[in-house]
């Protein structure tokens, strides 16, 4: 375990070294993804303004939702699971799996490293945004705890779900089909778009049986006191729970991918 | 007990296959038609500890697919193997820890990012100790002569630079089996010869097994002693580089410088080319004795020397033997 411990210190400290080469690059993909949530933003703001509070969401807590949004969405960004169908076809994978490291191991640790920079670039954007916004926050210490770990677990689920669907590309080389609608799903039940109080019951129901809110919606809610205390720790077990199904998944699904692996174009 | 044991390997890879055109595009959308082809049909080898081995054989003959087996990085259809008492195919941490698979024109380091960066990377996954990291980096560096690379992004290193900073990496964890293949590959003359030697330094001092693959017969002549020549899935060939020759070419070349005027030839054997004063001959091999002694005993001779043919022409015999064997075997099966 220690040396594990070690591995991930390592490939996160390469992977800050490795965004910093291009702090420019990384500073302005920050601002792109920081258009979405300022475009929810300003029109939940506008239809809460005219028509009063929509499933408990009013003017302050859309305020709050998006401008959290903005750190949630940094913390759970992972990588494409088109870039395995690229690794796979152009042999380029074949160096990662000749590390005594699983490549879960190390891109995990990998896109762990990269928040580091963009959250140090993303401090100065959400002051900005809160100067011009005023969100209401004030959260308590369990809260704040709370959020911290959840954001981790956060990414971890969705990592292994991204981590997971990249593993199709083993079996076909065409994923990205498969990709979008899942994509798609996780825009609609995640609370990215828009937090799921505001959709109808039916969709609170399905995402309620999918992992998609815990990597967006639940983390957001913990830290602008949306739940209660007994709310907020069955999320946090219902987090452990998706991310030991999903890493469950990938063990079993890895081990038939890797012999399906032709190890072509290397 | 051998580094590595390779018995009735065997590789199929499944290919699909479309006639062109529009209809049979169409055809293909309700039903797909596959070809089973196999790559490595059943070979059998060993590498006992220290031994550097030549893997030849024309593209497609299956050597970098029994690499890629023995390596871990492809699962085997059929027979064993067995690295450093390893099955690669369970690709154990510890198993992945004590090989090294080295491509040429490949890059496995971190392209933005100082070499020494990867290197410390790669120290850390392959939990090298500090002190025994410092001391192979700096021996490394000295033997490849990279000292000036090592601190340079890799996207601004030529392709030669580039390969000796990959060698440098691979090797650091000190791997006890090395699969190279096609290490020199687009390399100038100098650049071959420092990774050779670089190679050759490694095996000696470690003990390390190194199973080589190269089109550049160079490579081969230098470091290995042993080839084994793999042709379309089958190997033809695991012995000495000498008894390659022996094996596939029945003939041997004389050469002859003479004082006076050299007079016919062709009763000696097939004459490659003559001038008034020298001759080069070909010569069957339980003749070479005979036609030197009549040389010597007909003319004035100044200088005589009697070689094997250039290992790349043998090579080139074995391949052809290879293709008949194969098509003879491809008629019996019809039969």
């Amino acid at each position: 375990m220690r040396k594990l411990v070690a591995v991930y210190a390592a490939e996160m400290k390469f992977a800050v070294a490795n965004q910093m080469q291009y702090r420019w690059a990384a500073f302005f993909q920050l601002i792109g993804f920081l258009i979405e949530p300022v475009v929810y933003l300003v029109v939940w703001r506008t239809v809460a303004e005219s028509g009063g509070p929509i499933g408990g969401y009013g003017v302050a807590e859309f305020t709050s939702y998006y401008i959290v949004w903005t750190l949630v969405r940094n913390m759970n960004l992972a990588l494409a699971p088109g870039s395995w169908d690229y690794w796979i076809q152009s042999g380029r994978i074949s160096n990662d799996l000749m590390h005594p490291v699983p490549i879960f191991h190390r891109q995990l640790a990998a896109f762990a490293g990269f928040k580091f920079v963009w959250i140090f670039l993303w401090f100065p954007v959400a002051a900005g945004l809160s100067l011009i916004f005023k969100p209401d926050l004030s959260p308590t210490l369990l809260q704040g705890l709370v959020f911290f770990v959840a954001i981790w677990l956060g990414y971890l689920i969705r990592f292994s779900l991204l981590f997971l669907m990249g593993l199709v590309s083993f079996w076909t080389t065409r994923a990205q089909a498969l990709i979008e609608i899942v994509i798609g799903a996780e825009l609609l039940l995640s609370g990215r778009l828009v937090p799921l109080a505001v959709m109808p019951d039916w969709v609170e129901r399905l995402a309620g049986w999918l992992p998609f809110q815990w990597t967006f919606q639940y983390p957001i809610e913990v830290l602008i006191g949306q739940l209660d205390t007994e709310e907020i720790f069955v999320g946090l077990g219902t987090q452990f729970l998706w991310g030991g199904i999903l890493i469950g998944a990938i063990v079993v699904t890895w081990r038939s991918a890797i012999k399906r692996y032709t190890a072509v174009g290397s | 007990m051998p580094t590595i044991d390779v018995r009735g390997l065997r590789k199929v890879f499944k290919v699909p296959v479309r006639e062109t055109g529009l209809r049979n595009s169409f055809r293909s959308l309700f039903h797909r038609e596959h070809r089973m082809v196999e790559a490595v049909k059943g070979v059998d080898f060993s590498l006992e500890p220290g031994e550097i081995v030549g893997f030849l054989g024309p593209n497609g003959a299956g050597k970098t697919t029994t690499l890629k087996m023995l390596s871990g990085l492809l699962y085997p259809d059929g027979g064993e193997a067995l690295v450093l008492g390893f099955r690669p195919e369970r690709r154990e941490a510890e198993f992945l820890r004590r090989v090294a698979l080295i491509m040429g024109n490949r890059n496995s380091l971190q392209w933005d990012l100082p070499v020494a960066d990867s290197l410390e990377l790669r120290r850390a996954i392959y939990e090298v100790d500090r002190s025994d990291f410092e001391k192979r980096k700096d021996a490394y560096v000295e033997l490849l002569d990279v000292g000036e690379l090592v601190t340079k992004p890799v996207r601004n290193l030529s392709l030669g630079e580039r390969m000796k900073v990959e060698i440098l990496a691979s090797l650091l964890p000190h791997p006890q089996v090395l699969f190279l293949d096609e290490p020199t590959i687009g390399l100038d003359i100098t650049m071959q010869k420092r990774i050779r030697e670089f190679v050759a330094a490694y095996a000696a001092d470690t003990g390390a097994s190194v199973l080589l693959t190269s089109h550049y017969m160079a490579d081969v002549t230098a470091l290995a002693e042993r080839v084994i020549v793999i042709h379309q899935g089958n190997i033809l060939f695991d012995g000495d580089l000498a008894g390659l020759s022996d094996r596939f070419t029945a003939h041997k070349t004389i050469a002859v410088a003479v004082s006076g005027e050299l007079g016919s030839l062709e009763s000696m054997g097939r004459v490659v080319e003559q001038d008034t004063f020298k001759a080069v001959l070909e010569v069957a091999r339980d003749e070479v004795a005979a036609v030197a002694a009549r040389l010597l005993a007909e003319n004035a001779v100044i200088d005589l020397s009697i070689e094997d043919p250039p290992i790349e022409d043998v090579i080139e015999k074995a391949f052809a033997i290879g293709d008949a064997q194969e098509a003879e075997r491809a008629e019996e099966t019809q039969q």
